[in-house]
């Protein structure tokens, strides 16, 4: 195969979110090669990873699937989806499969051939990993993954590069569902898979996997078109209200990433420095000069979560000006006074605290300017080894604080406005990403395996 | 003139779980090179507005063709533990609003 050019429909930056038809069909007018969307982020924090819950809802999840599948059928091109579920571990493939199979029986597209390719890490590789030294903290204030650590997380996936979904797409698949993926890897796959260069097909995929964000204005929920050619990309907005200028699609570059232009994925390091940013006059932009490295050793991203306490919370408000001036210091006091009262509960095995929106809610210590407005909103925020403790203690925080007598006080009915009724509110189990480290492979098939569904007969 | 004034995009977002990254983007190439020549933006000030110590900053690049430079910096806590107040991160760009550049 020697094509001239191979076009990538993004529909939307995120499976799920929605986009307008028109821009959609309009992509599909332009005949793409295929039709790639993430599904993918970390950015809502470990919750969704370490309960095996999904970002957005099925209703949502299968409108946008039912379009990409019936018009990828139809074009007879590829349709691929990267970090099935959100997090892409085995309980939110199977989740988007089951969407999958329903559209494809309901449709009647049973010839279809379904890939899945999994993701998930057994906790046994990790270990040996960890042991033999080949498996290393990605950030410096990751906690070292010690056995316990290990034991207590949930699920671990990775996320794979380019090459299991080209392994996929070389047996004939036409719907690939993969498990978590390096965000711009299942676009850089359908490119490279027809012979297009790495560096731009990476490259293009790190832009198309946003979608629309970087047109002006931008948005993840529109769709893109994608264009690689053998020294270039295009990236074309499909939708009249948006254009792409040299600024935007250079700013997206670097966006959610901690270096402008250095962007490291599995086995390969992005290098965009170089690169060269051009506007088409049609609102399209032309990027040039993308270049990609390979590692020296072939390493993959390891992502898991575990369950560190159940939350129990209660949303306030303070109007009264002698509180507001010494917040922190009743804050304080209402705390002893729990600890006090409850003495006979280990205080490791909970935690209150205090969050005062209008003061320095938002960026606690380090907030520059910590200056209370009128009012403030308070939050109690209360963790603990169990619900039922994480209840008791809220209870008792909020009912303390409710009736705290501060020195001064004129306000002897009650220090704390609730806007809701019952107040507090039992919010569940709380996660934290326990495992964020990067973990040598032999390769870059080692850890994923592919497997075949055979459309609608299963 | 405040670095909000000055610049077209001033934006914070994790870039990861463990880390904020802050971009300021820029409309022209003259108020992008005046700010990057002058050196203001460096450890010391990133710093000393975020009250963090110079070691938990691990990028502070300048890109040319998107006239936009980032900072990124290490999280006290991860994004969405037990007190994490930003889960994405997005509201962590304000301490470099009052900034004071020369254009």
């Amino acid at each position: 195969m020697n094509m001239e050019e191979y076009k990538i429909l993004a529909p939307c930056g995120m499976l799920g979110y929605g986009f307008p038809k028109a821009s959609f069909q309009k992509g599909m007018e332009h005949k793409p090669d295929a039709i790639v969307v993430d599904a993918g982020s970390t950015d809502a924090g470990p919750h969704k990873l370490g309960a095996g819950t999904a970002i957005v809802s099925k209703q949502a999840c299968k409108k946008d699937l039912e379009l990409m599948i019936t018009a990828g059928a139809a074009a007879g091109i590829p349709v691929i989806i990267g970090s099935a579920g959100g997090s892409g571990a085995r309980i939110h493939v199977e989740w988007t499969q089951s969407i999958v199979m329903e559209i494809v029986k309901e449709h009647r597209l049973s010839d279809l051939n379904i890939a899945v390719i999994w993701a998930d890490i057994p906790h046994e590789a990790v270990k040996a990993s960890l042991a033999a030294g080949q498996c290393e903290p990605l950030n410096m204030t990751v906690k070292p993954l010690t056995e316990e650590r290990l034991e207590a997380t949930t699920r671990i996936v990775a996320q794979m590069g380019h090459e299991p979904i080209i392994q996929a797409l070389e047996a004939g698949a036409d719907i690939i569902i993969c498990g978590r993926a390096y965000d711009p890897s299942p676009f850089a796959a359908a490119a490279i898979h027809n012979g297009f260069d790495p560096a731009l097909s990476y490259h293009l995929g790190k832009i198309l996997e946003c979608a629309a964000l970087c047109a002006d204005p931008g948005t993840t929920k529109d769709s893109m078109l994608g264009i690689l050619k053998k020294d270039s990309f295009i990236i074309k907005p499909l939708n009249d209200k948006r254009k792409c200028t040299t600024i935007s699609v250079a700013a997206h570059t670097f966006y959610e990433k901690d270096h402008p232009y250095l962007l490291h994925g599995p086995g390969l390091i992005l290098d965009l420095e170089q690169c060269t940013f051009t506007e088409l006059g049609d609102g399209s932009v032309e990027v040039r000069g993308s270049r990609v490295h390979e590692t020296h050793v072939y390493k993959i991203k390891l992502e898991g979560a575990m369950r560190t306490a159940y939350r129990t919370f209660v949303v306030a408000g303070v109007r009264d000006p002698l509180l507001i001036s010494r917040i922190e210091e009743v804050e304080e006091l209402v705390r002893q006074q729990v600890q006090e009262y409850y003495d006979d509960i280990s205080e490791s095995d909970y935690e209150i605290r205090f969050i005062n929106y209008g003061l320095n809610g938002v960026m606690g210590q380090l907030e520059p300017t910590p200056t209370p407005g009128h009012e403030l909103g308070i939050v109690v925020d209360v963790v603990a080894k169990t619900q039922e403790l994480a209840d008791m203690i809220c209870s008792s925080a909020r009912s303390t604080f409710l009736h705290y007598g501060y020195e001064g006080r004129k306000a002897t009915a009650g220090n704390l406005a609730f806007p809701f009724a019952p107040s507090d509110v039992p919010f569940g189990a709380v996660y934290e990403f326990s495992v964020y480290h990067l973990m040598e492979t032999r390769d870059a098939l080692e850890m994923f395996t592919c497997e075949f569904i055979q459309g609608g007969s299963r | 003139m405040k670095l909000y004034d000055a610049a077209a995009v001033l934006r914070s977002k994790n870039s990861g779980p463990f880390e904020i990254t802050v971009d300021a983007l820029f409309d022209h190439a003259a108020t992008y090179n005046k700010i990057k020549q002058s050196g203001i933006i460096n450890k010391e000030t990133i710093s000393k507005l975020y009250n963090i110590a110079p070691e938990e900053i691990t990028e502070i690049v300048f890109f040319d063709q998107a006239l936009g430079f980032k900072v990124t910096f290490a999280r006290g806590v991860s994004s969405g533990s037990f007190l994490d107040r930003d889960v994405y991160g997005a509201q962590q760009h304000a301490p470099l609003m009052d900034l004071e550049v020369e254009v």
